[in-house]
């Protein structure tokens, strides 16, 4: 579903993405974790092309992303994207924050593109909010309508940008468990996260990046159990001690 | 100080007896209006275009907005209008500019001020459409081209929006000086409010009647606009919304 091939990114001198590569099938969920500036959130943002790369090549459902041939917006319509500071659109109502791009970008019907975010905003259970602002709902509300958002478009595969960091601890498990709904269903997920729970709970693997190198991708079990390399054991320890 | 108020001068007739100083002071207020009004057209039409542009990942766009700020913000209101008046029908090919030069003088000196007022306001204008841009989270940007909308949906319904909400109170100021500077106009002979103030002056000998009634109706218009400008920005707030984020 996505391939990630020997992609390197650089600004000037400093390399952000350096010989990345990994492999996403479907139905699999990636939890990609690391030191904060170790290029996790670049490499997310490179797979729908927000982020441009130099070298290497990425390739979604059969699509290069690099390929400057390639139509984007039709391929990250495909891509689901959920953000760390959630980014609803603040001016819209949450009914037209769900709708809005299925009909601007799929062509649905208005009556169409708003049943089906409905439809969304009830499993994520925010039926009641429908009418409201992003500006009137806590950041785990905000969060689960920006994941209904994303589903909206019926995506191949969902891509999370470090969903839960920017929220309160409470407000955490609430989004943390739409999301293994999601998984559970067997949604395609690549997820940038230090939710540990989260990745036992229902990654198939774990890549651990640092300084911009993919250091380790491992199936679940082989990394909580003894990651290879010291690097993300001392990560872990670090993170895993309370 | 033996000034002999008249207000009643404003009833007299004027020296050709067509009708009163009022009439000749309305006409100027009319004039007034429409040259500010077309002029802030243009200004809001070209301001928001080349915002847009210095916002854009394209250096010869970016590049292009750059250089049509810096050009118009640097150069003197005044100096400008008589480039537009003086200079530029003599440096067009001579079908345009002779056509130009045959039209009504009066329509000679209002496209004149109404196109430098609208491009030298514009600058400004451009500038605070930047600012308001910029002033969004990055991420509202990426969320918009996630979702698949092209660059220029991504503008439409996601960044121009918050963008001039949030310019509203600055873009009143440019508003209230597109007012107030039209009145340079009456340099090139346009008789817009001032210029039937003094001409008023002129006839009469009475400045400060004239001046009075010039001051108190640019004041009242700028407290209409500011009036206006006040509903619109109530009316398009959005709830719950408190400004800048992350």
């Amino acid at each position: 579903m996505i391939s990630i091939r020997n992609v390197s990114k650089h600004y000037g001198s400093f390399q952000v993405l350096a010989d990345c590569r990994a492999e996403v099938e479907k139905g699999e969920v990636i939890v990609v974790c690391g030191p904060s500036g170790s290029g996790k959130s670049t490499l997310i943002k490179c797979v729908n092309g927000l982020e441009p790369f130099q070298d290497g090549e990425i390739v979604v459902n059969g699509i290069s992303v690099g390929d400057p041939k390639t139509d984007l917006s039709k391929l990250r319509a495909q891509v689901g994207m959920v953000f760390q500071n959630f980014e609803l659109f603040p001016h819209m109502s949450i009914t037209d924050n769900l709708a809005i791009a299925q009909i601007k970008v799929l062509g649905r019907s208005r009556e169409e593109a708003v049943g089906r975010g409905l439809k969304l905003l009830e499993r994520v259970g925010l039926s009641a909010q429908a009418e409201k602002f992003p500006g009137q709902l806590s950041g785990g509300q905000q969060q689960r309508v920006a994941i209904a958002r994303a589903l909206s478009m019926d995506p191949i595969c969902m891509l999370f940008d470090e969903p839960t960091s920017a929220l309160d601890p409470e407000m955490v498990k609430e989004v943390l468990d739409v999301m293994v709904g999601l998984a559970e269903e067997g949604m395609t997920m690549m997820v940038v996260t230090h939710e540990m729970g989260f990745a036992r709970r229902v990654a198939n693997r774990v890549i651990f990046m640092d300084q911009g190198r993919i250091v380790e991708d491992a199936a679940k079990e082989a990394f909580f159990g003894t990651p290879r390399s010291e690097r993300a054991q001392q990560f872990l320890s670090k993170i895993l001690q309370h | 100080m033996g000034y002999h108020w008249n207000w009643g001068v404003f009833l007299a007739r004027v020296p050709s007896g067509e009708t009163s100083y009022l009439g000749w002071m309305l006409s100027g207020l009319e004039t007034t209006l429409a040259l500010s009004l077309s002029a802030s057209i243009i200004a809001l039409v070209m301001g928001s275009v080349m915002g847009v542009l210095r916002t854009v990942p394209n250096r010869w766009l970016s590049g292009i907005a750059a250089l049509y700020v810096e050009v118009f913000r640097n150069i003197p209101l005044l100096v400008q209008l008589f480039i537009w008046y003086f200079v530029l029908p003599e440096l067009l090919p001579s079908g345009i500019g002779n056509a130009y030069k045959q039209m009504h003088p009066l329509l000679q000196q209002f496209a004149a001020a109404m196109v430098c007022l609208g491009l030298f306001t514009g600058a400004r204008v451009c500038e605070q459409v930047r600012s308001g841009i910029n002033s969004l989270p990055r991420g509202q940007k990426y969320a918009g081209l996630a979702l698949g909308f092209t660059l220029p949906q991504t503008y439409r319904y996601v960044l121009l929006p918050m963008a001039f909400r949030i310019i509203v109170p600055p873009l009143t100021s440019e508003f209230l000086n597109i007012f107030k500077n039209s009145a340079v106009a009456s340099t090139i002979g346009l008789l817009e409010l001032a210029a039937q103030g003094r001409q008023l002056v002129d006839y009469t000998a009475q400045p400060y009647e004239s001046f009075i009634a010039v001051t108190l109706t640019f004041m009242l218009l700028n407290a209409v606009i500011m009036g206006l400008m006040h509903r619109l920005e109530a009316k398009t707030r959005v709830p719950g919304y408190i400004g800048g984020g992350t």
